[in-house]
């Protein structure tokens, strides 16, 4: 194939715009409006590539989205690691490469073009321009409708008032209820269109098929309608001597287009006359043609090109993907839309069967060696493999498909789905159309994953971040944060160089010996507030919230219906018809929703309101036997003596000049007095306590210290499968007061169970050995065979300052009857023995919390 | 990606709702009272259709309200959306 510019045609291209470019090396010259593809053909360049598997010399075969041969890797000027080169529009600069079917990934990753992600709402979407989309349009343009236009291809013809119209643009895909997300290539931009359309007009045309016959990849073989294309659009003759191979009337008045641009037509071999091209020869490009004619009557011609159309497959692929379905039309000898999908779809013209050619069904010469008759060009697989496959038992096209892959690669079967599915049929026995080509699924073309993402906003991600009003404190102290669900919340604040161990170590003993502080604002806060609130909350919890006095606070469980442990908290009543409850920090959202959900869908005759108050007050805990010094230091009205304010009550008052509700509640069996003030005074609040002595510490001194005292962490102990008495918490559970939430499967059989999972602790033997969270337990060091059973598994482990040695909790089978027996952790290749106790391992007689 | 119509808000997209599971599961008035395998029928199982189903929405980033739906489960077409207080329209 010898391409060249001509005289004649080129009505997208501006002769006198050149624009230079660079291929593998070459310095080039095509002019505005080229693609990649044309460009390369006006220089004669005929080959791309080659190809992945066999290294074939791979040349252009079609125009456009359908293009499964020449793929180039563009380095210039915006990366594309692989792309077809009928898809590249040729700009000032462009460097590209051949690459062989797969791309390769630099080290370092190129600058992503920017991209915007933007939404329409429009009565009328039009996915491309072929044939018949004008009236519907036009109608909905008069009516006032927003409309609005998808065009692939640069350029469109005038597409009259009041229609949008997007060029460069590819629908990726058509989801439910005319949502489409459409790819909208710019110069220096990028948008990703997500567009809700009351209906979706589909007008994506056809594509051409081509037809198998031995080496019917050798550059120099092109579709015909890609031919006339590459004349009449860019003005490229793609070859001076041609042979026009044809199963239909498209390919009508080819020849004499092509004789007119100066090429000369060296035989047309029809199948509907009975001739065929049965294959080519030359090196790398045809360079003679083999044809074979009605009474097997052999002819060769010298020859640069083939011009083939075996038909026209309609473009219903977005049509397809969203449950369009296809029939089989014998007259096209192709598949067309069956008119079922979805309603707000419509398959209008060319890619609904209208107006395309008759054909003759014919896909592929027959030959004795079918072994380069290829089917898949970029997956360089042939007639012969899809034989074989059929050959080897499979059936169905799509056990066809995942055997050789065809229809996997970039384009998605385009070009050989349809023949794929037709050479089943046949090797089969099977009539024509007995089954259609594979399904093609979004998106239609490859897109950037830098388009999907959208705009790049550096280091903040989509999901926010969560910080508390005292955050800044933490900052300025050097705190390190871990993330709790969107929280960012001090994990430990690190004093001259500590690491982690040594920082809990001090901070755990400041709240054991002395007193510390922590940020606790991020407990999730819920108001329950109405005449049935109490009602409402003793059908919620496990234990009895109606007889809890005002000024009174109560830890409760929320079980699911199934019974297990769905998130902890306490209750405080603050008027007859008021409670604030908490929530884990997770689980704040979750439980608002279970509170909505129960409220509106069982009970709407409960009048109760709910509402988050979690960001509208900041929580101080201040713990530790100095505590109430801490507390009377920062300067209160409040009688803090254990008689006056006892231990699950709560004042209202004054600290450090601002208003409080105190609590005394505890996390870690130490005297405490929570500090719920204003978000506004928070980080008052908090300086105050800490000028005042307490030490800040951090989540991770919490877990150590709540773990000390045997208290759970939802979502750590527990994991959906954990009830109350699993963790020898019966006591929460309130059989008495009536039905309340997850009642009834206390008592199923298989949470009567005696050998479910117990909360245990776990007494390393070495006192200085860590085990593992997440270990399993298994009853001897020495492994039995496989299967080992398996007696239950660590949830929480950590190195307690005050007991000087190690500990952890476990959920054990059976573990309340095994307590004082002996375990062994499997731990990072170790096995640790360790003495099974009570989970309370510090403190047992709650003898501290009230200093 | 679902257009849903809340009975409040009107059509919405699908990011804006949690869905709730089939709708018309009653919670029993005495639980108790039930067997073990009423209790875990009403607990785990639950219809399947193809077709139209009955089903919960909850609009999570909207109006916040609960409301039911017909769908059909083989299509994924919203028949009809109604409140809880209003009966199937079909």
């Amino acid at each position: 194939m010898t391409g060249r510019r001509v005289e004649v045609g080129g009505a997208w291209i501006d002769r006198s715009r050149p624009i230079g470019f660079t291929f593998d090396g070459r310095e080039l010259t095509g002019f505005e409006g080229d693609t990649l593809a044309s460009a390369l053909l006006a220089n004669g360049i005929d080959v791309v590539c080659r190809s992945p598997i066999l290294g074939r010399p791979r040349g252009i075969v079609s125009a456009g989205v359908e293009e499964s041969s020449a793929f180039v890797e563009v380095s210039e000027p915006r990366f594309e690691p692989i792309v077809a080169a009928t898809m590249v529009n040729l700009v000032d600069g462009l460097v590209a490469t051949g690459r062989p079917g797969v791309g390769v990934l630099p080290f370092d990753p190129p600058p992503t073009t920017p991209t915007l992600h933007r939404h329409a709402h429009v009565e009328v979407l039009v996915v491309g321009s072929g044939e018949g989309w004008r009236p519907a349009v036009e109608e909905a343009a008069q009516r006032g409708d927003r409309v609005l236009l998808v065009e692939r291809e640069p350029r469109l013809a005038a597409a009259g008032d009041g229609v949008t119209v997007l060029t460069n643009a590819t629908a990726l895909g058509l989801y439910d209820d005319g949502y489409a997300v459409v790819h909208e290539r710019g110069p220096g931009r990028d948008t990703l269109w997500h567009v809700r359309a009351g209906r979706v007009i589909l007008a994506t045309g056809a594509h051409e098929r081509p037809i198998a016959f031995a080496d019917d990849d050798r550059p120099g073989v092109m579709l015909a309608g890609a031919v006339r294309t590459y004349l009449e659009r860019f003005g490229v003759l793609p070859g001076e001597r041609v042979v026009v191979f044809t199963t239909n009337a498209s390919t009508d008045g080819l020849s004499d287009l092509l004789r007119q641009a100066g090429a000369e037509v060296a035989a047309e071999a029809d199948v509907r006359e009975g001739w065929a091209v049965a294959g080519t020869d030359g090196d790398p490009h045809v360079e003679a043609v083999h044809l074979v004619g009605p009474e097997g009557e052999r002819r060769t011609v010298e020859a640069d090109l083939v011009a083939v159309s075996g038909g026209w497959n309609p473009a219903a692929q977005l049509s397809r993907a969203i449950g369009g379905g296809l029939r089989y039309e014998e007259a096209l000898a192709t598949y067309v839309p069956d008119g079922t999908g979805p309603d707000w779809l419509e398959v209008v013209g060319t890619v609904a069967g209208v107006g395309l050619p008759p054909s003759a069904p014919y896909w592929y010469t027959p030959a004795d060696d079918l072994s380069t008759h290829f089917v898949d060009l970029q997956r360089d697989q042939t007639v012969q493999d899809v034989l074989d496959a059929v050959e080897g038992g499979l059936r169905s096209v799509e056990h066809v498909k995942r055997a050789t892959y065809i229809g996997t690669a970039i384009d998605q079967g385009r070009t050989s789905g349809v023949l794929a599915a037709e050479i089943v049929n046949a090797a089969l026995g099977w009539e024509l159309g007995a089954q259609g080509p594979t399904n093609a699924r979004p998106p239609y073309v490859p897109v950037p994953f830098s388009v999907l993402a959208g705009m790049d906003r550096g280091p903040a991600l989509l999901d926010p971040k969560r910080t508390t009003p005292i955050h800044g404190a933490h900052v300025e102290s050097g705190a390190v944060f871990e993330n709790v669900g969107q929280w960012l919340r001090p994990r430990y604040f690190p004093e001259d160089g500590e690491d982690l161990d040594a920082a809990v170590e001090r901070e755990c003993l400041a709240v054991r010996n002395a007193a510390g502080a922590l940020d606790a604002s991020t407990l999730g806060k819920i108001e329950v507030v109405g005449p049935d609130a109490a009602v409402f909350l003793d059908r919620m919890y496990t234990n009895r919230m109606s007889n809890l006095a005002v000024g009174s606070i109560r830890y409760g469980f929320m079980l699911g219906l199934d019974g297990m442990v769905l998130d902890d908290g306490v209750a405080m009543r603050l008027a007859e018809d008021r409670y604030l409850v908490t929530t884990t920090t997770g689980g704040a959202a979750a439980v608002l929703d279970r509170f909505e959900e129960w409220l509106q869908t069982e009970w709407p005759e409960l009048r109760v309101v709910c509402t988050s108050v979690t960001e509208q007050w900041a929580v101080v805990a201040v713990g530790g036997p100095g505590a109430r010094y801490v507390v009377t230091k920062i300067g209160t009205d409040l009688d803090l003596a254990a008689e006056a304010f006892p231990w699950m009550t709560w004042r209202e008052g004054t600290v450090a000049g601002v208003p409080s509700r105190v609590c005394r509640v505890s996390f870690h069996g130490e005297l405490s007095y929570e500090l719920h003030v204003s978000s506004w005074h928070g980080r008052h609040v908090w300086d105050a306590v800490v000028a005042a002595g307490a030490v800040p510490y951090g989540t991770e001194a919490m877990h150590v210290l709540r773990a000390e005292k045997g208290y759970v962490i939802v979502g750590q102990e527990t994991d959906g499968t954990v009830t109350p008495d699993d963790l020898g918490m019966g006591w929460i559970v309130n059989p008495s007061k009536g039905d309340f939430v997850g009642k009834r499967s206390l008592v199923r059989a298989d949470t009567l169970r005696k050998d479910r999972k117990q909360l245990v602790a776990l007494l390393p033997k070495d006192p200085t050995a860590l085990v593992v969270e997440g270990a399993q337990l298994v009853r001897s060091a020495d492994l039995p065979a496989p299967p080992v059973p398996m007696l239950g598994h660590v949830t929480s482990s950590y190195r307690s300052a005050i007991l000087e040695r190690t500990f952890a909790l476990a959920m054990l089978k059976d573990g309340r009857a095994m307590r004082g027996g002996t375990v062994w952790a499997t731990s990072g290749g170790h096995m640790i023995a360790c003495e099974v106790t009570d989970p309370v391992v510090y403190d047992p007689e709650d003898g501290r919390r009230d200093g | 990606m679902l257009l849903v119509r809340c009975p409040w808000c009107g059509p919405r997209d699908e990011i804006e709702f949690r869905y709730g599971g089939q709708a018309g599961l009653t919670y029993p008035a005495d639980p108790e009272a039930l067997s073990d395998e009423e209790w875990a029928d009403y607990l785990f199982m639950r219809d399947n259709p193809k077709g139209p189903f009955r089903e919960r929405w909850f609009h999570t980033a909207g109006c916040r309200r609960w409301f039911n739906a017909v769908r059909d489960t083989g299509t994924h077409r919203f028949v009809a959306t109604y409140r809880l207080d209003e009966e199937p329209p079909v």
